[in-house]
């Protein structure tokens, strides 16, 4: 008998979990804070029913270094947080980039710098979320806007994590991730679940850190492979060196695995964007209302079309690059005054019009001001 | 017929980068020692640290070995653990490593009870970064950052740890070579978190400032204010005035094993 997929009306929080299981995590630390505190409550009861364990941590670092340590273990690892969370984790994110320990980081965003407002959604962690942590470093961050995304994103998260061996931020917001929509839940082997590839040479040629390809196999803590993990700058064999060739080599390879792998890594959604003149650039809780507006504009005969991205992280370039040398304009949509406007505006070149519509006083952006600005 | 170290010295990996007279190489060949005693293999056992002087210990030894950030060491641990707790685990780190910017994770470790070991290189001073005050720093000693001298008071890490819940904690010092490495057994021994503080000595940046002069000075220095706790037992408050007890300070197998525990309450099932 074919089997069916389970419907199930979720939170954007618990599809994470759900999709978190999927992957096959098998480990989650955390440190409650709204508005993500519900994958942790999720992980909490379902980890150690598959074969995974989790642990409330004292704060978002030590949740943050508990996660690389599980990795570094052999198990795949989530942890979940916001705003004041995320600055926490900057310390030990950098350490994953360093050290290229595979982990999925999720980021629901709220408003406001510090405390702001927790029950409120933000989109502006875009640049920390790129530049937070201190030094030259990669950066994959995924932005979901859909409570299946949420589940199909955290899949892909997990995927890329293990395939390009660093930490990967999913950027959420408060709307997305308390919101709740039906999905159907993917049946096992419907959406690719991708292991980490594990060393199988013999021991004294294993080099953890090889710089002659861009993903170095990885071994787990235990399996036989003894290593040394260090996040100062190392040598192939994971010691701290001070040799510049080395040095310069370690870091280039870094940002290189992610810069060579734009197509396999950058996602984008084209809505109505065949014969646009007008594009709405939007992610997350902003792309849902720029998808009405594209409707609503429609009707009235402005050709508009929206530019989603599922990547942030790479930024889209290449996409908002192609768009730019057509059509007329592209609006941006954002919670926040000014992030990735700049980055839209940089992309671009020159050769469109951009506008810019934001909001950061805790509410949404409606549809009908996204129209106005398009229209304006 | 001396002791061959060759076995867990990773080639290549010495000279190390420790000053001369510097009390941590008498640490490392203890808990070498130790674990070899111990019979525990080197792929399962995982020597997690800091950062600092000490911290860079586990580069050394052919074990599984991780360097984290400064005072993270146990956090790393707890996830090393909770993903495979058949691996032993051995987390080190300086006095200020331990008990200044890593002192939440120190006592939530203790207070948690993960079958695992921490060693506490008790040097008073943060030595890597050249002699600043830790929190354990005596009242009045000189340090960078204390031309006046120290005016805090100072942490008693064992008194900490056993306040925090750790099941396992006791004092040695580099002049105790022996008897240091008997602890380490020990505390590798009991299923929980040991806790072990040595107290070391850092002819660079506290001897020079602190009438310490040379490493000899600071060996004798241990050796003549260290009490076992036997001896303590018979001595007055006055005799034991300036003096700090050694050996094992606390012991208690009542409490459940943290990892134990989680599988046989949520019915944790490997799949
Ligand atoms: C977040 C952070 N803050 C500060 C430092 C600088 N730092 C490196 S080692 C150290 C102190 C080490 O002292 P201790 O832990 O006592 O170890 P010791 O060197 O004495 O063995 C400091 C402050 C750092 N590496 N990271
Ligand atoms: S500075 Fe002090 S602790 Fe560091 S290596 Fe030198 S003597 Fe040892
Ligand atoms: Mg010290």
């Amino acid at each position: 008998m074919e089997k069916k997929r389970e419907r199930k009306f979720l939170q954007g929080n618990d599809a994470v979990a759900l999709g978190a299981l999927y992957a096959g995590c098998k480990f989650y630390a955390g440190y409650p804070i709204t508005p993500s505190t519900e994958v942790a409550e999720r992980l909490a009861a379902w980890l150690p029913k598959n074969g995974g364990r989790f642990i409330q941590m004292e704060d978002e670092i030590s949740a943050m270094a508990a996660v690389i340590g599980a990795s570094l273990a052999g198990k795949k690892s989530l942890t979940a947080t916001s705003g004041p969370g995320m600055s926490l984790k900057l310390e030990n994110l950098g350490y994953g980039y360093m050290a290229e320990v595979p982990c999925v980081v999720l980021n629901v965003m709220r408003g406001g710098p510090s405390t702001g407002t927790p029950t409120g959604p933000g989109q502006a962690d875009i640049m920390q979320a790129r530049w937070g942590t201190h030094g030259d470093h990669p950066c994959i961050a995924l932005t979901p806007s859909t409570v299946y995304e949420q589940f199909s994103q955290t899949v892909r998260a997990f995927n890329l994590a293990e395939k390009y061996r660093m930490p990967v931020i999913i950027l959420s917001d408060e709307i997305i991730g308390h919101m709740r929509e039906a999905i159907e839940v993917p049946l096992e082997g419907e959406l690719e679940v991708i292991e980490r590839e594990k060393p199988a040479c013999a021991i004294d040629e294993y080099k953890p850190y090889d710089n002659s390809v861009l993903v170095p196999k990885m071994a787990s803590f235990g399996q036989g492979y003894r290593y040394h993990v260090t996040g100062l700058n190392h040598d192939e064999y994971g010691f701290p060196t001070n040799s510049a060739k080395l040095i310069g080599l370690q870091e280039e390879r870094l940002i290189k695995k992610v810069e060579e792998n734009y197509d396999d890594i950058v996602q984008v959604e084209h809505f109505m964007c065949e014969d646009a003149e007008h594009i709405i650039f939007a992610f997350g809780s902003s792309a849902r209302a720029s998808k009405d507006a594209v409707l609503n504009l429609r009707k009235k005969g402005v050709k508009a079309g929206l530019l989603k991205p599922l990547t942030i992280w790479p930024f889209p370039d290449r996409e908002i690059s192609e768009y730019a040398s057509k059509v007329k304009d592209i609006t941006v949509v954002e919670l926040s005054v000014g992030q990735s406007v700049r980055e839209v505006s940089r992309a671009a070149g020159g050769r469109c019009n951009i506008k810019h519509i934001y909001k950061v006083d805790s509410k949404p952006i409606s549809p009908v001001d996204i129209e106005k600005a398009v229209e304006g | 017929m001396a002791y061959n170290y060759e076995k867990y010295i990773r080639k290549g990996r010495l000279p190390h980068i420790w000053c001369p007279g510097c009390g941590y190489g008498i640490i490392m060949k203890s808990m070498i020692r130790a674990i070899d005693a111990m019979g525990w293999s080197k792929d399962e056992t995982v020597i997690a640290s800091g950062i600092g002087c000490a911290s860079r210990l586990p580069g050394y030894l052919d074990f599984n070995t991780l360097h984290t950030t400064h005072g993270r060491s146990l956090a790393f641990a707890t996830g090393i653990k909770l993903a495979n707790p058949e691996l032993k685990i051995v987390a080190l780190g300086g006095d200020g490593d331990m008990s200044a910017i890593g002192g939440n994770h120190f006592i939530h470790a203790c207070r948690r009870n993960i079958d695992m070991t921490v060693i506490v290189f008790n040097n008073n001073i943060y030595g890597m970064t050249g002699g600043q005050y830790s929190p354990t720093t005596p009242l009045g000693a000189k340090a960078t950052t204390a031309p006046y001298g120290m005016l805090e008071p100072d942490f008693d890490i064992c008194k900490l740890a056993v306040a925090a819940g750790a099941t396992f904690v006791g004092r040695s010092t580099s002049y105790h070579a022996l008897p240091m490495e008997k602890l380490f057994k020990e505390a590798f021994s009991h299923k929980g978190l040991s806790v072990v503080e040595i107290i070391a000595g850092c002819p660079t940046g506290f001897g020079r400032k602190n009438n310490q002069k040379t490493p000899t000075s600071m060996l004798l220095w241990q050796k003549d204010h260290a009490v076992t706790k036997q001896m303590a037992e018979k001595m007055s408050a006055e005799e034991l005035e300036g003096k700090f007890i050694t050996g094992v300070l606390y012991h208690d197998t009542s409490k459940k094993e943290y990892v134990e525990n989680y599988d046989a309450v949520t019915g944790f099932s490997e799949k």
